[in-house]
């Protein structure tokens, strides 16, 4: 298969049948993660840099290890630091990375639409890893790859997802992936969480969770930032876990089997509840290790797509 | 009455394009319009043939950013007034966000000086005085001195006036002046300078959007204030159907205020975006195709009173960024009657509603030099080929800002000539 994308910016630009090439890839990379020596050189001599303009260990880390178990040479760049914090124009860092001549950049943005505006202007390759609360495609398919992993396809299945649903690049991908792969999507979040035309998403949401809960196959819960709470759109955190909190009693409503996912960093307590989070039904430390199985296949997708057309 | 020196030949009126139509003036002044060839030309008068175009009165631009002083590189007062005559502005009101803000006499006089050493045969500038001073919506600004070194109204565009209390005072002190007071409508708290509308876009883009109900707040409070102290408001770029439902019922009410709609609210809507479009970034932004037929509506039964092009002149790489990062603005003086003649070409809107719109309202409310066309009237016109074809690109463009989301796009109709009092502006 020619990979036919230069750039992942978010996961709406999948056909099914790509999003299902990344998942078979990811199934093959996993097999090297669980060998002894976890390094293979099919990368060698392609350097890859980590541009985090907003700070995230865990996607960082993830990507860094896919690469490097690829044998890429990576590179991180962060905000704090580089000349982006002396007001430098998104524009002419770009213009710089590309006198580096990368393979590939894999950039986390707080704006929505900064991975696009990059790729416009980069010739290498651009993995999105989240912009603003528009697009996180790598999660998405993590999270798609963990259920696949567990139930062997998403296809007829029910996805519950939770929390802050307005503000989450996450939700939005996720959103996406899952109903291309033939999931059924629902949303929970209290309404100052939602954005106002959800509805043009097409899928069911509700403020009660104990409802939302029924007979749903997974849940994926997402992180609750405290600003929301400075910015006037909860009461408190105590307020928000007596309503939207993941609990085992909650859960028991659900289908039979039933999941739970977090992108993490959880704060537990808040969003999940603690022994909830260390349970069988939770798929969080899963996430994690499927984390990397995915973004190998992805870096080897879009850093071998030359060579394989010509 | 004086020997024409002028005389425009054959042009077509707007509102009855069939019948051709012969333009009289002398010194400047309209001395009559009659039926083509019904007068003969006095011997020694400039004859202008213009069959094919059509004859407009001047056009009035009364909410334009013009930057001069302080933002030179966005657009100067040449440069603006230069797009305004391409566009077939005769009168233009620029707004007093400028830095020093337009709140002291100095600052006007200095635009007006501007004005005349570039454009000694006009376009004629008309500068807004700020309401506030620094528009920090804290203290008045000097508003007689203002309007003795020639402001024609006052505003705080850009930064509205949140505190009520403030608002009203400025209002009352205003009209004691005779000078009429612009507000640009918007509830800061509620609707964040976001440009982008809060909806299906929005959502999906993952931008934070400013609801239409964060316009139409203030819309409401302004037309309350202006109907309980019997004095007149002008509301800027009005862009929803809910701000038109409230001022229409306002001035069934006998409230006076009047309004405003800008060309790209009428042709666009928040799908402009799309991808992150920052050159579609507008403040009030682009809203839905329910809210364009509102505006539309309304200004058909003259509840919205103007066309203003609300022109934003921006860099280029102030606009290559992220959407979050970008300016408000859209560059528009120079594409308004091209995309407004388009829709009256396509019955959306009819001449008459474009001609009170552009000439007529702008001037009565404001109280601005008027043609309409009676013996006396200054000769402020303009000859417009309503056949010509123009792609739109930054070389077409005399502003120096190119931010209009009408990059590449095809448009019908171009001004050929300006004439202020009788000169035309479009020749050197
Ligand atoms: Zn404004």
């Amino acid at each position: 298969m020619t990979w036919p994308h230069k750039d992942l910016l978010d996961v709406t630009q999948l056909s099914r049948a790509d999003a299902t090439e990344i998942l078979r890839a990811a199934k093959s990379f996993q097999e090297i993660n669980s060998r002894p020596v976890k390094k293979v050189p099919i990368l060698k001599g392609k350097s890859v840099i980590l541009f985090f303009a907003e700070p995230s260990t865990r996607t960082k880390t993830s990507f860094d290890v896919a690469g490097k178990r690829l044998s890429a040479d990576t590179f991180s760049l962060a905000k704090s630091g580089s000349s982006l914090t002396k007001g430098e124009s998104l524009k002419d860092t770009v213009l710089t990375l590309q006198a580096m001549k990368p393979d590939a950049i894999v950039m986390r943005h707080n704006m929505s639409g900064a991975a696009k505006f990059i790729a416009e202007r980069l010739e290498c390759a651009v993995i999105n890893a989240g912009d603003g609360w528009h697009a996180h495609p790598t999660q998405a398919l993590l999270d798609a790859f963990t259920l696949t992993e567990r139930w062997g396809g998403v296809e007829g299945k029910t996805v519950l997802i939770l929390g802050d649903i307005a503000h989450s690049r996450v939700a939005r991908s996720n959103v996406h992936l899952l109903r291309l792969l033939g999931a059924s999507v629902r949303l929970c979040a209290p309404k100052t969480l939602l954005p106002h035309a959800v509805s043009s998403w097409g899928v069911p949401v509700s403020s009660d969770l104990d409802e939302a809960v029924r007979g749903v196959d997974a849940v994926m819960c997402l992180r609750l930032q405290l600003e929301r709470q400075q910015a006037g759109l909860l009461p408190d955190v105590r307020e928000y876990s007596r309503r939207f909190c993941m609990t085992l009693p909650r859960l028991a409503k659900a289908a039979k089997g039933a999941v739970v996912l977090h992108p993490g960093p959880i704060n537990r307590g808040w969003e999940i509840a603690s022994d909830l989070a260390d349970a069988s039904e939770s798929l969080i430390l899963d996430q994690v290790a499927s984390g990397v199985d995915v973004r190998m296949a992805l870096l080897h997708l879009y850093l071998t797509r030359k060579e394989r057309k010509e | 009455m004086s020997q024409a020196d002028l005389v425009v030949r054959s042009a077509a009126l707007a509102t009855d394009p069939q019948t051709p139509v012969d333009l009289f003036v002398a010194k400047g002044r309209v001395v009559a319009l009659v039926a083509s060839g019904t007068r003969p030309v006095p011997e020694g008068a400039k004859v202008v043939e213009a069959s094919g175009l059509i004859l407009l009165p001047g056009l009035s631009d009364v909410h334009v950013h013009l930057r001069e002083p302080g933002q030179e590189w966005k657009e100067t007062i040449a440069t603006g007034l230069s797009a305004a005559a391409k566009g077939g502005f005769v009168n233009v009101m620029c707004m007093a966000n400028t830095d020093p803000v337009n709140d002291q006499a100095c600052v006007t006089e200095t635009m007006l000086d501007k004005a005349a050493k570039s454009h000694p045969k006009g376009p004629r500038l008309f500068p807004v005085g700020a309401l506030t001073v620094g528009l920090d919506g804290k203290a008045l600004a000097p508003m007689e001195e203002l309007k003795a070194a020639g402001c024609k109204a006052f505003s705080n565009d850009g930064r509205p006036v949140a505190d009520s209390e403030l608002f009203r005072r400025a209002l009352e002190y205003a009209s004691d002046l005779g000078i009429p007071v612009i507000d640009h409508c918007e509830d800061p708290y509620l609707a964040p300078h976001a440009g982008v509308n809060e909806g299906v876009v929005s959502a999906r883009l993952g931008l934070r959007g400013a609801p239409t109900a964060g316009e139409a707040i203030q819309v409401a409070r302004d037309c309350l204030l202006s109907k309980y102290l019997g004095v007149p408001i002008h509301l800027a770029h009005v862009s929803c159907a809910q701000s038109v439902d409230i001022i229409r019922a306002a001035k069934a009410q006998g409230a006076p205020v009047t309004a405003e709609t800008a060309p790209h609210y009428l042709i666009l809507t928040e799908e402009a975006c799309e991808g992150y479009d920052t050159a579609a970034k507008v403040n009030p932004p682009l809203r839905t195709r329910t809210d364009q037929q509102a505006l539309l509506a309304a200004l058909e039964d003259g509840t919205i009173d103007v066309l203003a092009t609300d022109h934003a002149p921006h860099a280029a790489h102030e606009k290559e960024t992220p959407f979050d990062e970008a300016p408000n603005g859209i560059s528009g003086l120079e594409t308004a009657l091209s995309v407004t003649w388009e829709l009256v070409a396509r019955g959306e809107l009819s001449a008459k509603s474009l001609i009170s719109a552009w000439c007529t309202r702008p001037a009565e409310i404001f109280g601005l030099p008027q043609n309409r066309f009676q013996e006396g009237d200054p000769a402020d016109f303009i000859l417009f080929d309503p056949a010509a074809r123009w792609t739109v690109t930054p070389q077409s463009l005399l502003s120096k800002g190119k931010n209009t989301p009408l990059l590449g796009r095809e448009l019908t109709g171009q001004v050929r000539a300006a004439y202020v009092a009788g000169k035309n502006a479009l020749q050197a």
